[in-house]
């Protein structure tokens, strides 16, 4: 197991090394002046001279990269070129938002999913399977933003159940406003781990072990919930930690329709007034997020499943 | 692809047979046709604008009402499915090649070749597909080519890994191994008797992967950040219907529908056309 995590690890690192490399190679392989670019309008003189400092452009490429995996060992994301602060702080200052709209749509999802995989798993060939699983392709056939602006034009301006936009004050006004966008985000995962439930407790439920708890005269239901539930879902875990990129993608839209802050709005605004390291600083720091959670995501499993261990 | 004819028909038989396929394959080929068709189905100029007729409901003459430069929202729809297709398929079918030449290649080469295209696609993988769609959109500008490198670069390694789980599969493969014995060459093997084997696998593949698209275009251009204005795309549409959802809720409607009847349309083919061509892949799912 310890053999597995530093192997895991490991990859997720190189992954990361390579990426940051790409990314860093991407912004210096556009055509034209970086500096130029990235200030924009605002290209002051003395602007321009600081940020050539601080980017070490002057310097060999090779070494360009070396100074700027040295700030960022140190959590040095570069400067805001329009106010001055440290794009780590304000990175992190929108990341919480970002990650507790995630967390709270793949909680209502993913118990939802899993309640109706596992009861379609049960009833297999019922009007309940048949209806779960038409429901199913259905929900994740809808993008989230596409749903999003559904809600918001059903929920929020005509029924005004909800509140459109920004994101509460207070514990209540936070959970408030978390509703539709976590709504948005989840419903197409609720029909995509119904199913993988579904799938993977029908095949759990045919094993050997479940038919000795059976044999034992354990009740039916105890046999479903506990014995062959653990098992079945084990892969929505991956699947979690593999869809953190598709949350992420999710939440940027989430955030502008509902407009709440967030990483996603970071982005988009930045975007519109060309603030490049604030871009490039998010972009880092949600790839750096996705890689984690999809390592984490297969040690939960190699955890959990020996099998996996080896497989990989 | 080298399907002879009768088994393309037998392919589409038996997609036509399963309900919902059928209704994938209707709902695909409406939109298709549309798209083909566009300029002859329009009833109006779809960036023609007329101020006087403007935020209209929907009426017999605009089926979908007016926006806000009075331009026939019903037009712009089937105009926008032009452009979700002018998009999606070049990006889809380029990944797909490209990833079915690396894939095999990763598969049947080296060892070293095999870790070093393995990492490739774990790193394109590894940025969440918006965040890096937005990164390349800020570095080079909003534009359809734009939008159809993002895509194709994000999916590359889908194709990829796929391709290469195939190849590795085939290589073993008793008449693979009949093959080399006989002194076939690499461009044989791999041309002949392996592509015909794998390209059906990613063409449900890529069957599935065209919403997934179209939806990623017209999320960026409903962010301002993928076709520009006035092209009409889905997304523009949707862009437009939310800075007036409180004037009219016909372009959030007209915009979001097409999306998810095309989504539905490329899944329901997609697994019928799956069930057909491969039942065992089901399971993988």
């Amino acid at each position: 197991m310890l053999l597995y995590a530093t192997r895991r690890f490991g990859l997720a690192l190189l992954i990361l090394i390579v990426a940051v490399t790409v990314m860093f190679l991407m912004i210096r392989a556009v055509p034209g002046d970086p500096v130029q670019i990235m200030l924009g309008p605002r290209a002051t003189p003395e602007l321009q001279a600081r940020l050539t400092a601080e980017l070490a452009l002057d310097q060999p490429i090779w070494k360009q990269l070396l100074i700027f995996y040295g700030n960022l060992m140190q959590g040095d994301l570069g400067i805001d070129v329009f106010s001055g602060r440290s794009v780590t702080e304000i990175v992190f200052q929108q990341l919480p938002h970002t990650l507790w709209l995630i967390l709270g749509s793949i909680t209502w999802s993913a118990t939802l999913g899993i309640a109706l995989g596992a009861y379609a798993a049960a009833h297999p060939n019922t009007v309940i399977d048949r209806v779960t699983a038409a429901i199913s392709v259905s929900f994740v056939a809808a993008p989230a933003f596409v749903v999003a602006l559904l809600s918001l034009l059903i929920f929020a301006v005509n029924l005004q159940w909800f509140p459109a936009i920004g994101a509460g004050e207070g514990f209540w006004g936070r959970l408030n406003h978390l509703v539709l966008p976590a709504f948005a985000i989840g419903l197409s995962w609720v029909g995509y781990i119904a199913r993988l439930v579904r799938a993977s407790m029908l095949e759990v439920m045919g094993e050997s072990h479940i038919r000795t708890a059976r044999a034992f005269g354990i009740h039916e239901r105890r046999v479903v919930m506990v014995y062959a539930l653990r098992i079945a879902i084990l892969p929505v875990v991956t699947v979690i930690g593999v869809g953190m990129g598709f949350l992420l993608s999710s939440a940027v839209f989430a955030e502008i329709v509902f407009a709440r802050p967030g990483l996603g709005k970071l982005v988009i605004d930045s975007i519109t007034t060309r603030n490049y390291p604030i871009v490039m600083g998010s972009v880092l720091i949600s790839t750096g997020l996705f890689v984690v959670s999809t390592a984490l995501a297969d040690l939960i499993n190699a955890w959990l499943d020996p099998r996996a261990r080896t497989a990989a | 692809m080298a399907k002879s004819r009768s088994e393309l028909g037998q392919i589409i038989h038996g997609v036509a047979r399963d309900p919902l396929g059928l209704m994938g394959l209707i709902i695909v080929g409406t939109i298709v046709f549309c798209a083909i068709f566009a300029y002859w189905i329009v009833p109006f100029d779809p960036v023609g604008m007329n101020i006087k007729s403007r935020l209209q409901g929907p009426s017999w003459t605009h089926l979908l009402g007016t926006d806000q430069l009075g331009r026939d929202t019903f037009s712009r729809v089937i105009a926008g499915g032009q452009v979700a297709l002018q998009v999606a398929l070049p990006a889809v079918f380029g990944a797909m090649a490209i990833g079915l030449t690396l894939g095999m290649i990763a598969g049947y080469g080296p060892k070293w070749l095999d870790n070093l295209l393995m990492l490739f696609f774990d790193t394109i993988r590894s940025f969440p597909t918006v965040m890096f769609a937005l990164a390349v959109v800020a570095l080079v500008g909003p534009s359809l080519q734009t939008v159809v490198f993002v895509v194709m670069a994000t999916s590359i390694p889908t194709y990829g890994r796929v391709a290469r789980t195939q190849t590795l599969t085939l290589r073993n493969s008793e008449f693979i191994l009949a093959e080399r014995s006989m002194g076939a060459s690499m461009k044989r093997i791999l041309g002949v008797h392996m592509l015909p084997n794998i390209v059906g696998v990613l063409a449900v593949l890529a069957a599935m992967d065209i919403p997934t698209v179209i939806a990623l275009e017209a999320g960026l251009s409903f962010l301002g950040l993928g076709v520009k204005p006035p092209t009409p795309s889905w997304g523009a549409l949707l862009k437009d219907g939310y800075s007036l959802i409180r004037q009219t809720p016909w372009l959030v409607v007209g915009g979001g529908l097409p999306i998810i009847l095309a989504t539905l349309g490329f899944t329901f083919l997609g697994e019928s056309l799956r069930d057909v061509v491969d039942p065992k892949l089901r399971k993988q799912r």
